[in-house]
């Protein structure tokens, strides 16, 4: 009498068969079908680099000889002909957008990242600094356009190298701060604590500390430079001859690929597939660079 | 010779020596210096509102509001509007955004929630970072030997079956809206991709254990715990996103047909703001300068403000997760 009472006073059995995972079940189907569609999508947007690269190495790859290289531009219906003065006046400009960008935008981090980061000074340009990594490109050409342009009398190398060096400013002065803000305030503390001036700390502690860093940064900032074109529509223009001198209308990788694209001739629209494929090289061998370099950061 | 702190002779102090005049006036010399180029990118923001300004003031006081509402552009009759390229570029922009919002987030998604082993993880993110890498112009010349080629037949049998369909309406010869929008979607995919996955790494793992210890199944984790938690973070990411869309030039340039033309078909060629100063600029009359100089400012405007509401959202967002800070 009392075992029954006992007995009834106890849960319900469960069927544990019910807790067990059912593939045909409605909710575990739908798991697997989004499993799938998201596998799918993932391919899909994979697509796109591996055609692009693709289409550069077999329509590209055929021209890419050193004529390609070093020749200048064919004129309408001429047959062979190259980019040699694009490379080169690509980097050129590049260079000067480097030159002009990184010793700015690295001072501008140490402000930022380590000198005064909760000022309103550092909050506000940092700010801002994020605000033109959204600058429409287009914008820094009209903007040089009026600036340099319209003051020296001529489309220019200088010009192009300025307006590339606007879009990498806040690429540098982001990536360099977030470099510095890695290295551990105690070896900072330590610096300072030996007797070391905010200087000092600076060269001797964080800019060693955090190179790796603000290295893959500016090599990124500089790959973007690299494959920019609207910028340069309208400060270097463009030139079919190698150039002589800094202040003069300068050829690029990116504008002949614009050029070109467009022009109804077989040999034209080859090269610019060649250039292409030059530009993507470059521009992806600096990303790798930089990804090897910041890589090694990690790994200490 | 090992140091030995206990035997350290008089020249080991100098270690400990504090700095020199010298040495304070190289620290403020520097630290002005640093604060001097702190500066510069205010005043580069303020240089470039206002110089693009003054350049346009001549348009906006001759054409006024009436340039953003024309529809015509004719430099010989000193007429110009940009409506068809506001146009152009909020439906070249918003169509992109849902191509690639929906993709970038869904490989934030697959990113994020363990559905590949660590190691290909870590590749496939490289791959999506490599999209953002290529130059436009490249994406521009694949587009226009690859992509409309691909999509024409598609898009030309849609016409001729469902015309009748707005989306449909004309066909596809060459430049259109469609191929320009699925460049965009592709350039700014990676944008919107990082943004959301940032958001989803900020989750505390804590959530999705509870959600697990429920016997939810991967999926209403995500669905239902992980897309509403992350999704202010979502949102930016779609916002910049927009923003870069808006603002991007060579491919549009290239793939999108420079027609002064309002038209819903997805196969209608267009234009678009930062496409119509990349074509018209170079050869453009002092008159026609600043009526782009104009149409400048009001790019300058709309992606200057979709992109600080763009960092707002962001801002918030990672306020939330990590307290004040």
């Amino acid at each position: 009498m009392s075992l029954e009472s006992k007995t009834a006073t106890l849960p319900p059995r469960i069927d544990l068969r019910s807790l067990e995972k059912n593939v045909y079940e409605w909710r575990s189907l739908k798991n697997t079908l989004l499993t799938g569609l998201i596998w799918f999508l993932g391919i899909v947007a994979s697509i796109p680099l591996f055609s692009v690269i693709f289409m550069l190495i077999v329509e590209g790859g055929t021209r890419l000889d050193i004529e390609a290289l070093t020749a200048l531009p064919p004129a309408g219906f001429e047959m062979g002909g190259g980019f040699g003065n694009a490379i080169l006046g690509t980097l050129t400009m590049v260079g000067i957008a480097a030159a002009i960008s990184i010793p700015i935008g690295v001072l501008a981090a140490i402000y930022l990242g380590v000198l005064n980061p909760k000022s309103q000074l550092a909050t506000t340009s940092r700010f801002l600094a994020k605000v033109l990594t959204g600058f429409p490109s287009i914008l820094a050409g009209v903007f040089v356009y009026a600036v340099l342009v319209v003051t020296m009398g001529t489309y220019s190398a200088w010009a192009g190298g300025v307006a590339l060096a606007v879009l990498m400013l806040p690429t540098v002065i982001l990536a360099a701060e977030e470099a510095m803000k890695q290295v551990p305030q105690r070896m900072k503390d330590a610096a300072f604590g030996m007797g070391c001036t905010r200087t000092q700390v600076i060269f001797k502690v964080v800019l060693p500390t955090g190179l790796p860093g603000i290295l893959t940064g500016v090599i990124l900032a500089v790959a973007g430079a690299a494959g920019e074109s609207a910028p340069l529509l309208f400060t270097a223009l463009f030139s079919n001859y190698y150039m002589a001198e800094l202040a003069e209308p300068t050829a690029s990788l990116s504008i002949l690929i614009y050029n070109f694209s467009g022009m109804p001739f077989e040999n034209q629209i080859e090269l610019a597939w060649a250039a292409s494929l030059v530009l993507v090289m470059l521009v992806l061998f600096f990303n790798i660079l930089a990804r090897i370099i910041g890589r090694s950061k990690f790994r200490e | 010779m090992a140091y030995d702190p206990f035997k350290s002779d008089s020249s080991d102090m100098t270690l400990s020596a504090p700095p020199s005049a010298s040495d304070y006036l190289q620290d403020s010399i520097f630290r002005f210096f640093a604060l001097f180029c702190a500066l510069s990118i205010i005043l580069l923001v303020a240089y470039i509102i206002i110089e693009l300004g003054s350049q346009a003031w001549p348009a906006v006081q001759q054409h006024g509001i009436g340039f953003i509402t024309g529809t015509t552009w004719d430099v010989n009759q000193s007429e110009f509007g940009v409506l068809p390229e506001i146009w152009g570029t909020l439906y070249s922009s918003l169509l992109a955004l849902l191509i690639g919002g929906i993709l970038g987030v869904a490989i934030a998604i697959f990113l994020t929630q363990d559905f590949m082993p660590a190691k290909l993880s870590v590749s496939f993110r490289t791959i999506i970072e490599l999209l953002a890498a290529i130059p436009s112009v490249v994406y521009g010349l694949w587009g226009i030997y690859v992509l409309i080629p691909l999509l024409r037949p598609g898009a030309n049998w849609l016409h001729e079956h469902l015309g009748w369909f707005p989306f449909f309406g004309t066909e596809l010869s060459g430049p259109g809206l469609a191929p320009a929008a699925l460049v965009l979607a592709i350039m700014i995919l990676p944008t919107v991709a990082a943004i959301s996955a940032d958001a989803f790494r900020r989750i505390p793992y804590k959530i999705k254990e509870a959600a697990f210890g429920m016997g939810a199944t991967k999926w209403e984790v995500i669905l239902k715990v992980m897309l509403p938690t992350a999704s202010s973070g979502i949102l930016a990411g779609l916002v910049l996103g927009f923003g870069r869309a808006l603002g991007e030039t060579m491919a549009l340039a290239m793939l999108i047909g420079n027609m002064n033309n309002i038209s819903i078909s997805l196969f209608a060629p267009a234009n678009t703001l930062a496409s119509l100063l990349a074509s018209t600029f170079p050869e453009a009359s002092q008159i026609e300068i600043e009526a782009l100089m104009y149409a400048a400012l009001v790019l300058l405007l709309i992606t200057f403000l979709v992109n600080i509401g763009g960092l707002m959202i962001q801002q918030m967002t990672m306020r939330k997760f990590e307290g004040k800070s």
